[in-house]
């Protein structure tokens, strides 16, 4: 058994908040600068200059990538060996959400109440996902989500007679009527399988995995090329003022699920598709 | 086309702008959001006056981050405009003229636009650290207690922005896309 203290997840987290809202992983920056190289469209292309300056200037200055720095989406792998002591593990990643958006002078974009609205002041309360894993060791990932795109997102009960098919016209349905809202170059998550719920976890998981890794399953893996084919056949392109990078990568994540089901969803990401993580 | 303009944007200088001009801004901007646009139009259905006066005004659909010490402002990159859609026309209707964001626009807007002359502009959304770089003035002027969301007045310089649309109606979104899938099609 290994102890670790709440003050440490803290500390992670508030750190984890700051650098990956100024720093764009570098699987990320590959993805748009790698699709910059094939953009054949002209204002596709300024575009995308545009885009690469940005988190060039975010880098170089120290400062958010964009101003929706997002709602905190923590994720946690936590050894089943370990045993957190002084505090309790909410209270310590809030606190960390707390300190590294006032520290890193992140906005502060989280309401108390869906409907009644108000807001925290602090962008507490953190979006936490915990998993239980073998081992002695946390693993916290940081991935702030912006909501321009997180409102294209979306999700289908469908009946497995919908097939593959149905995933298909899902993804592309879902990207076209997105448009240009969720700035594009987007990334899509896409998450099949398991429960309602499992779903919708499985595509934000996916949009945390690395744009130049694939699913280990081949029929997977061909599947996140094929979409991601046509998806940049659209022509909706950068800011969706036309041209051929309309995404810069696709992830696909799946579950088993029940004989009379198939569930899908979507979760859209922007070109800041943004995440951090550490090892305690 | 590329073209330098300084505000105020009057009727004249909007119906010289056409979707896909390329353009880049000088001059005073007024920065709501949501939250903002409702209490203006609540505000103006009480027939009392706006924190700024909108005749030929550009507002710019901005919540930026703080700005660190030695900063103007922080990052301020455009928000989704369709969230506005339900209060743009009411500002259009008392002289806001320019509008700046991201996204979509309901044909009630592009209406409104076409009636009072309106411009929707885009800035690139998600790059709020470069258009940081164009705001060289920042002052709170209502609404304080929205944070991030409250009303500020912006003098820019040179701001890269594209017409989106223009007063005519014409949208770049769907003329930009058709352009750019026509010469597609031709390649093939």
């Amino acid at each position: 058994m290994r102890e670790i203290t709440a003050a440490q997840i803290t500390e992670v987290v508030a750190r984890l908040c700051i650098e990956a809202n100024e720093h764009l992983p570098e699987d990320v920056k590959c993805a748009i600068k790698n699709c910059r190289a094939c953009e054949d469209w002209e204002t596709a292309q300024g575009v995308l200059d545009k885009i690469i300056e940005n988190f060039e200037i975010a880098d170089a200055n120290n400062v958010p990538i964009c101003q929706d720095t997002g709602m905190a989406c923590v994720f946690l792998e936590i050894g089943q060996d370990v045993h957190i002591t002084g505090g309790n593990l909410t209270d310590a990643i809030n606190e960390g959400v707390r300190r590294g958006y006032a520290e890193g002078y992140l906005r502060k974009s989280v309401v108390a109440d869906p409907v009644r609205r108000g807001n925290t002041g602090d962008n507490t309360p953190a979006m936490i996902y915990t998993e239980i894993v073998p081992g002695e060791e946390i693993k916290i990932t940081v991935g702030p989500k912006g909501f321009g795109s997180e409102n294209m997102s979306a999700i289908r009960m469908f009946k497995p007679s919908a097939g593959l098919q149905g995933i298909k016209d899902f993804i592309i349905e879902t990207v076209e009527a997105a448009g240009p809202n969720p700035c594009p170059p987007m990334v899509v998550g896409v998450g099949i399988g398991g429960t309602f719920d499992k779903a919708a976890l499985l595509a934000k998981k996916a949009l945390m995995r690395p744009l130049d890794s694939s699913n280990p399953d081949p029929f997977y893996a061909d599947l996140e090329v094929e979409m991601l084919e046509k998806i940049n056949q659209l022509g909706i392109g950068p800011q969706g003022f036309g041209g051929k990078t309309t995404a810069i990568g696709l992830n696909i994540e799946t579950l088993p699920t029940h004989i009379a089901g198939m569930p899908c969803a979507i979760n859209i990401n922007c070109h800041v598709t943004r995440h951090k993580t550490e090892v305690i | 086309m590329e073209r330098h303009i300084t505000l105020p944007l009057t009727e004249e200088l909007a119906k010289t702008l056409h979707a896909g001009d390329s353009v880049y801004l000088t001059g005073t901007i007024y920065t709501s959001r949501d939250a903002g646009h409702k209490r203006m139009c609540e505000a103006l259905a009480r027939g009392e006056k706006l924190p700024f006066d909108p005749k030929d005004a550009t507002i710019y659909y901005v919540g930026p981050t703080p700005a660190k010490p030695g900063q103007v402002i922080g990052s301020a990159g455009p928000t989704t405009s369709g969230r506005m859609d339900a209060y743009a026309p009411t500002m259009m209707s008392v002289g806001a003229r320019g509008m700046i964001g991201k996204g979509a626009r309901l044909p009630e807007v592009v209406g409104a636009m076409k009636k009072y002359s309106g411009v929707y502009f885009g800035a690139i959304g998600g790059a709020g650290a470069l258009l940081a770089k164009c705001i060289k003035k920042c002052e709170l002027i209502a609404y304080e207690d929205l944070g991030a969301e409250a009303l500020r007045e912006l003098y820019v310089e040179d701001m890269p922005l594209v017409v989106i649309i223009d007063s005519e109606g014409n949208n770049l979104y769907e003329d930009g896309r058709k352009a750019y899938l026509e010469k597609c099609s031709e390649k093939k």
